[in-house]
């Protein structure tokens, strides 16, 4: 018969002889392979205080980015929420008024993006639908938290900071 | 009123002894729980507990303050008073056995008093460490009958089998070493191993009776339900065993029971074969210490102390390596190798004694 792989082993099914049968030469064997893992390094790694490297491919939490003069990329086109597996997106769109021009670099932004955490499976497809550069996935972890609420994240959660302007979110 | 003419000395010794004694037992068994996370954790590759304190050292007081403070569940359908009696036996029978050992030897004060360090000298010493010791099985039956569960049950009746089959071969064991040593009495059986070579051989009993001290010490194991003969309380099969319906201290008895049976067993392993407070060069030591003759009990009781140490480290190394045996596998090297081998080991024994080493 032709095997699957060739990791099978053949069993050896044999009596076992004196010296398997008083079993104690086995047990000093097997203390001796603990008794040397006392020795070897530790797998653990002490979390708060060390943290392991990422993937350079880790997908976190979602932000939301500003172009170079720090107005919104969101044009609330709705193809995140279209290309998301999970349903996790929810957004409303509202029209840009005059005057409004250094907050959204189009005539159309987002009034509400909300991103529920809980549903979102992490898997970067909003990031590569957006035809705006507008959503990034970043290398934080998603925090715990108590209440189903707080993993609803606003529009205030994701975008980022606006670093022309201090202060203002 | 001859009779009423009470040593008061005599009591206050005792009870200061026997309380040392338990605190300490309790409070090794604490740190065993914690000993043995560590080495569990060490031969896992892993770090183990060392968040509460230095080291994780707080993590027992940590452990003892939660099973304190958690809710505390008597099931409807249990037998009320024999499910809390089950606990309270298991503990108690743990800690009796601790008043036999002999903990250092005898300390002799300027006044020429005679203080003892062990709880009682009685003669029949072995035989009382046998008694309490089958008792302690009852904890785990009555607390597993009275849980009014099918696991519980199966559980109690395992451990109640497991220790009527390797008492057996306990006793036949022990038989060979008291033909040697002619005294059941633990302190008499100290008290000849003194040193450590004597007379052109090793004088501990290990080197004496090496297949003795493998059967008890295999025994020891089934009967503390310690891996690899941890039956009665296999996860896999019976989910918890015996101790599933029990919660909050009642549990963190039953938990700790097992760890002070541990540290006395280990304590009365060393003192059969491992020559109890003995230690190597004692002369020496005595000779060098006549000035301050409380400096060599207190060496001597170290000297007991480490043995029992390293053969609790023993007992956790054992149970991080071997798999637990399967039930007919346990009964048939109880029945079928250990007690053959007793029984062998015995009339080996007993012949040698009789022409080749004539007393």
């Amino acid at each position: 018969m032709q095997k699957l792989t060739n990791r099978a082993v053949q069993i050896d099914r044999s009596p076992m002889t004196f010296g398997e049968r008083i079993y104690l030469p086995s047990l000093a064997k097997g203390l001796g392979i603990t008794l040397g893992h006392i020795f070897k390094k530790k797998a653990t790694t002490s979390y708060p205080e060390e943290k392991r490297p990422f993937s350079p491919v880790f997908r976190g939490l979602h932000i939301l980015n500003r172009d170079e003069n720090g107005a919104e990329r969101c044009t609330a086109c709705g193809l995140c929420a279209l290309a998301c597996p999970a349903e996790a997106i929810t957004m409303e769109a509202a029209e840009r008024k005059p005057g409004e021009e250094h907050l959204y670099r189009e005539e159309k932004y987002a009034a509400k993006y909300e991103i529920n955490m809980l549903r979102c499976i992490f898997c970067g497809y909003c990031e590569e639908a957006c035809p705006k550069d507008a959503i990034y996935l970043t290398e934080t972890i998603m925090p715990s938290n108590y209440t189903r609420a707080s993993f609803i994240y606003k529009k205030d959660d994701l975008l980022i900071p606006d670093t022309k302007k201090q202060g203002s979110k | 009123m001859l009779l009423l003419q009470i040593d008061t000395a005599l009591i206050i010794e005792k009870v200061i002894l026997i309380s040392v004694i338990l605190m300490g037992s309790l409070g090794i068994a604490m740190y065993a729980t914690w000993g043995e996370r560590k080495v569990a954790a060490v031969m896992q590759d892993r770090i183990g507990p060392n968040r509460a304190g230095p080291f994780g050292l707080l993590q027992p007081l940590a452990d003892g303050l939660k099973l304190f403070f958690k809710e505390e569940i008597i099931p409807d359908r249990s037998t009320r008073f024999i499910f809390i009696l089950g606990p309270c036996l298991a503990m108690l029978t743990a800690l009796m056995t601790s008043a036999i050992v002999p903990w250092g030897p005898d300390y002799v004060t300027d006044s020429g008093r005679v203080i003892s360090f062990q709880v009682a000298d009685i003669s029949i010493g072995i035989l009382f460490v046998f008694g309490v010791v089958s008792l302690g099985v009852y904890g785990v039956m009555l607390g597993g009958w009275a849980s009014n569960n099918k696991f519980s049950l199966l559980s109690s009746i395992r451990a109640a089998s497991q220790a009527i089959s390797y008492e057996l071969a306990m006793g036949i064991s022990l038989i060979a070493l008291l033909m040697l040593t002619g005294s059941l009495s633990l302190r008499e059986i100290v008290t000849q191993q003194h040193g450590f070579w004597n007379d052109g051989y090793f004088s501990w009993n290990f080197f004496k009776q090496p297949v003795g001290f493998v059967i008890f010490l295999t025994c020891a194991f089934a009967e503390l339900n310690r891996a690899p003969f941890d039956l009665p309380e296999c996860e896999s099969e019976l989910n918890m065993g015996y101790h599933q319906e029990y919660s909050s201290m009642k549990l963190g008895f039953y938990l700790f029971a097992e760890y002070i049976n541990m540290f006395v067993s280990s304590a009365i392993i060393v003192t059969l074969f491992f020559g109890g407070y003995n230690f190597p060069f004692m002369d020496q030591v005595q000779h060098a210490t006549l000035a301050h003759p409380i400096l060599f009990t207190i060496i001597c009781i170290l000297a007991l102390l480490t043995k029992v140490v390293l053969m609790i480290l023993f007992f956790m190394f054992v149970r991080w390596t071997l798999p637990r045996f399967r039930y007919d596998q346990l009964m048939k090297l109880g029945w079928r190798s250990l007690i053959p081998i007793a029984l062998v080991n015995m009339l080996v024994t007993g012949v040698l004694i009789l022409w080749v080493f004539k007393k």
